[in-house]
């Protein structure tokens, strides 16, 4: 990401330090992850420690430092999702694409993620790839989603 | 600035207005073991070793010395039954991390924790945070800090503050109550390979 | 629209927007929550736009989408007006037929809902069992809105309670009547919130601060999304209210970045309150100033917690503040700020407009008004409903929530989030409180209701929630970062066939120490999905230690799968369903499972047709040694002869 883009985000949140997680949050949905030059900038334009925007930076789940996959699949976790099965959808996608959750795949195929509760509870259990929601799913079904993404 | 009267351990104590129960204990003699409290940091409240009993209005309830501020009339119990039951337990959640530190075997006695009341993880650090917020609050260099959290929480140096102001500071080192292990490692580390990113966030995978 | 300025002008603009309505003309409202836009919703609005086109009828037939319903179960749903006839789980294609049916005044009789038991069809929503129950003062008039749209929520009355309030009431005025009201908060420990207010107004200094906790964060409970979602409107106004009780001129919404729709309605309703003039400088006329400013949540449930979501406000790690100072006297930037839960704040026009008498009419001693719960897990209508305090379990789980789906029994119902507890059948009578539910073991939490069948297993569950804790916790102190840690593995020891004679004393003790000691409410009540499992189900426990057996039949490394060769019927189901093609069989030849391979996903059990009904889960027992192959030939006895 260029430096004059991540300077735009930054003034368009006013360049305080209380606007650093607001700032990290546009960076990474502009750019998918956070590299670490723009992290430097914002530390410099923003007057806060590297060291802060890095434990920031690892602390809150939203944000990555590696780039991510193209599809992100997210799997709930949430109660309702839980006891309807989601540990075996889980399961059941690690063996297909053969990562944990957090990490994403050598092609940059797939990022997998786990999440608390996506709001779909009636569908439980829910598995959410770039935004669509499959619901109700069953070990085989899942496998065979996965599938329908390049 | 006024003075306050309280009472640790049935003694009456004088503190000054806006001292911890910490503070004012240690102006009596009475010691409340702590482990991440340094008297030139802001109170940070996370080793939860200075765990005491104070009593106020009317109502009884464990707090931190070291946070907790000094009032007229507080009444402070600084040993029970549940206060050792509770540092014990702490301390043997620490030891399966450090289980050989010197600042901790002390205390491992005079609680009666066992070292291997857990399964062993040494990772040595038990994240006291005491050279992080050294570096911060009194160097103002910010040349460690924290990456991640809860259990994968770890200190981390910033490669390029590191190798330009640490080598003649160190002072942090010895603050370690693991016996300055965690910091030195990391440190050296950090130097020797010094990673694009921090750790713990969402590495590639090895695949098998 | 031009800005607002007086209560006067407020109403005219009401009278005219209303007057502008014919209340005879059909609308269309379509569910567009979250859960409905999964199953379909936007697809369904598509295709009737364009319908209403074809059909040349687009002036005649309104469309309003709208949020949640709360019967997600059944979605998407669409309600029509005046005539209040619903259809469920609508598919793109049955649009025509709605409209048709709007023209000829009639009904689709196939999309109506129609009783599980007797079959009978209903046609108006408030006849449904599922609504027939509930008192929706908070959650109804997402029915009613447009969450886009602020002429939606001024024409069922909306800010008619702040002007009120800054027409005829002082800021005293206010707070007392929250005060009198009772309302106790709805995202947590059930603080009164008035006595909180008071706090604020009265600490020394002129800049204060009230914020909305939007961050929700429990594992099953999306109650403040759908209000967040589909009526934006009535929590800013209860906002704004709460800003001129205690006097504050800034005010914040904290709403994780997980929820963009609720984001994205929440701040087009501050620029149109800001255009109205019902927010910002002199508000409706009365020298009132106040704004209000969203903060996106990173992803981290701990910032939920009061001093964690004030740190995270000002742009710092979310990690809890070691303080004994209450937030509302020292909070945010160490200035008196009041802090809220969504449905909190959304509950304070109601009260204003209607009183504080009639909030108190309803409910129970200690516990004033309604609540909403996320009714989800093992039920037959998932969805969100709201109740008055004191309805007890069994009304909501079996009246409301239509009670267990599949024929299965009733095990638990979980309460108040991850760190909330678990009741057993025969707490169902409890009548849901504050108080009621703490002393039951358990808690009110923000309300999530997850209800679970006799295919749960409790020790898992603690597991579940212990492991969710410890991976949120924030890492700070150490009862929490290793005391739940060292819980987990503990737990998953037991649930993997490992557990030791005296884990559940170390539990216990560990329990305590977090209890006890930790820094924040996370930490501290962290145990409770292990204490209150222990308290109901400790029989579950020692099965799992001592005989190695998982009584729900969950526990992967304790169960196994066995098909019973007497009723394998060699159909060939499972073996082509099982995904680590773990069964050996064949045509005419009774199947068995590799338990070597197998992965125990389950998925046989649930492919093998209920009539042969041959595969079984086993725990705590041997499995049968498969049968020699020889004899795994099924010889039919031929139909005739
Ligand atoms: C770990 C933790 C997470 C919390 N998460 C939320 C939350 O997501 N939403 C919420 O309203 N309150 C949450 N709370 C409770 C808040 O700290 C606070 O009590 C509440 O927002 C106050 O508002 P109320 O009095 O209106 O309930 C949480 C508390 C803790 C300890
Ligand atoms: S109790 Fe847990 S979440 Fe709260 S401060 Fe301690 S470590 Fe952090
Ligand atoms: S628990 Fe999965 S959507 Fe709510
Ligand atoms: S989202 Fe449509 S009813 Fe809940």
């Amino acid at each position: 990401m260029e430096n004059e883009r991540v300077d735009q985000i930054i003034d368009k949140h006013g360049a305080e330090p209380s606007g650093l997680i607001q700032i990290l949050l546009e960076i990474q949905s502009e750019n998918n992850w956070l590299p670490k030059s723009a992290l430097e900038r914002v530390g410099e334009r923003l007057g806060v420690p590297l060291t802060r925007i890095q434990h920031i930076a690892t602390f809150y789940k939203a944000f990555s430092l590696v780039p991510k996959g193209r599809n992100k699949v997210h799997i709930c976790m949430g109660t309702a999702c839980h006891v309807r099965g989601a540990q075996r959808v889980l399961d059941t996608v690690q063996d297909v694409i053969g990562i944990k959750p957090g990490e994403t795949d050598l092609d940059l195929k797939f990022s997998l993620e786990t999440v608390n509760c996506l709001g779909c509870c009636a569908l439980g259990p829910v598995m959410e790839i770039n935004g669509k929601t499959h619901g109700k799913l069953t070990p085989a079904e899942t496998a065979n989603v996965l599938k329908s993404y390049e | 600035m006024s003075e306050i009267v309280l009472e640790i351990d049935g003694k009456k104590v004088t503190a000054r207005e806006g001292a911890t129960v910490l503070e004012a204990a240690a102006s009596a003699g009475v010691r409340i073991p702590t482990l991440c409290h340094h008297e030139k940091l802001e109170p940070y409240g996370s080793c939860r070793l200075c765990t005491v009993e104070v009593e106020a209005g009317g109502r009884t309830r464990l707090v931190v010395a070291c946070v907790y501020p000094a009032a007229d009339g507080l009444r402070v119990r600084t040993r029970s039954d549940k206060i050792d039951r509770i540092r014990k337990l702490i301390l043997e959640l620490y030891l399966a991390h450090a289980p050989d530190a010197a600042g901790l075997r002390d205390l491992a006695e005079e609680y009666g924790a066992d070292r291997d009341r857990f399964d062993k993880e040494a990772s040595f650090c038990i994240q006291c945070g005491l050279c992080v917020r050294y570096c911060a609050e009194v160097k103002k260099k910010h040349a460690v800090g924290f990456v991640d959290r809860g259990w994968r929480k770890e200190i981390c140096f910033v490669p390029e503050i590191a190798a330009e102001t640490c080598w003649d500071c160190r002072e942090c080192f010895p603050l370690c109550p693991t016996e300055a292990l965690q910091a030195a490692y990391v440190f050296v580390e950090a130097l020797k390979f010094p990673r694009e990113d921090p750790p713990g966030d969402g590495a590639v995978p090895e695949r098998s | 629209m031009a800005r607002i300025n007086s209560p006067a002008e407020l109403e005219a603009v009401r009278d005219a927007i209303l007057a502008a309505r014919d209340p005879d003309k059909p609308c269309i409202t379509l569910c567009c929550g979250s859960a409905c836009q999964a199953s379909g919703s936007l697809e369904v609005a598509d295709r009737l736009e364009a319908e209403l086109r074809e059909q040349g009828v687009d002036g005649e037939i309104e469309i309003r989408k709208t949020g949640c319903h709360g019967y997600c179960e059944r979605g998407p749903i669409v309600v029509n007006e005046p005539s209040g006839v619903s259809y469920f789980q609508l598919q793109p294609d049955d649009v025509s037929e709605i409209v048709a049916a709007i023209k000829d005044k009639g009904v689709v009789e196939r999309l109506l809902y129609s009783d599980p038991v007797t079959e009978e069809k209903i046609e108006q929503e408030a006849q449904i069992p599922f609504y027939k129950n509930q008192k929706r003062l908070v959650f109804g008039d997402n029915v009613k809105i447009d969450p886009k749209r602020i002429e939606d929520y001024l024409a069922i009355g909306g800010y008619a309670a702040l002007a009120k309030a800054l027409s005829q009431m002082t800021p005293e005025d206010v707070l007392e009547e929250v005060k009198k009201a009772n309302l106790r908060g709805r995202g947590g420990g059930g603080f009164p919130a008035g006595i909180k207010w008071e706090g604020t107004r009265n600490a020394p200094g002129d800049t204060k601060y009230v914020i909305v906790n939007a961050d929700e964060g429990d594992p099953g409970a999306y109650m403040d999304r759908s209000l967040l979602e589909g009526n934006p409107h009535a929590i800013l106004e209860g906002l704004v209210l709460g800003a001129y009780a205690v006097g504050a001129q800034e005010g914040y919404i904290y709403v994780r970045q997980e929820y963009p729709l609720a984001v994205e309605n929440v701040v087009l309703a501050i620029q149109q309150a800001e255009a109205h003039g019902l927010l910002g400088e002199n508000i409706l006329g009365s020298g009132f100033d106040f704004k209000v400013v969203v903060h996106q949540g990173a992803g981290a449930f701990v910032c939920g917690e009061s001093t964690a979501l004030m740190t995270a406000l000002e742009g710092r790690v979310g990690e809890p503040r070691p303080k004994y100072i209450r937030s509302n006297i020292k909070g945010l930037w160490e200035k008196p700020s009041v802090l809220n839960n969504v449905e909190t704040w959304a509950n304070v026009p109601l009260i204003i407009k209607n009183g504080a008498d009639w909030f108190t009419s309803l409910g129970t001693e200690g516990s004033k008004g309604t609540k909403v719960f996320s009714l989800v897990g093992k039920i037959t209508n998932t969805g969100l409903v709201e109740v008055p305090m004191g309805t007890t379990l069994r009304e909501i789980i079996f009246d409301i929530g239509g009670g267990i789906p599949g024929g299965k029994k009733f095990k638990a119902v979980q309460t108040g989030g991850p760190s909330g507890g678990c009741l057993p059948e025969d707490m169902l009578d409890l009548p849901v409180g504050f108080d009621e539910l703490t002393k039951a073991g358990s808690m009110m939490g923000s309300g999530g209701m997850i209800v679970m069948d006799e295919d749960t297993c409790m020790v898992d569950v603690a597991r579940y929630f212990i492991g969710f804790l410890t991976d949120e916790s924030c890492g700070k102190c150490v009862p929490c970062r290793e005391g739940l840690r060292q819980m987990l593995k503990i737990l998953t020891r037991i649930t993997t066939g490992e557990g030791r004679d005296g884990d559940i004393q170390l539990l216990e003790e560990l329990s305590e120490v977090a209890k006890e000691a930790a820094l924040c409410a996370l930490g501290q009540s962290g145990p409770n999905p292990f204490l209150s499992t222990v308290r109901y189900f400790r029989d579950e426990y020692e099965a799992h230690i001592r005989e190695n057996r998982c009584p729900a039949l969950v526990c992967k490394e304790l169960i196994a799968f066995h098909i019973d060769p007497e009723k394998c019927q060699a159909c060939g189901s499972c073996r082509r369903k099982c995904p680590a093609e773990a069964i050996d069989g064949g045509k005419n030849r009774i199947h068995v499972v590799d338990q070597d391979k197998c992965t125990k996903c389950g998925t046989c059990f649930e492919v093998c047709p209920s009539r042969f009904a041959a595969v079984r889960k086993i725990s705590g027992e041997p499995v049968p040694p498969p049968i020699p192959e020889e004899d795994r030939v099924i010889v039919r006895k031929s139909k005739k002869k």
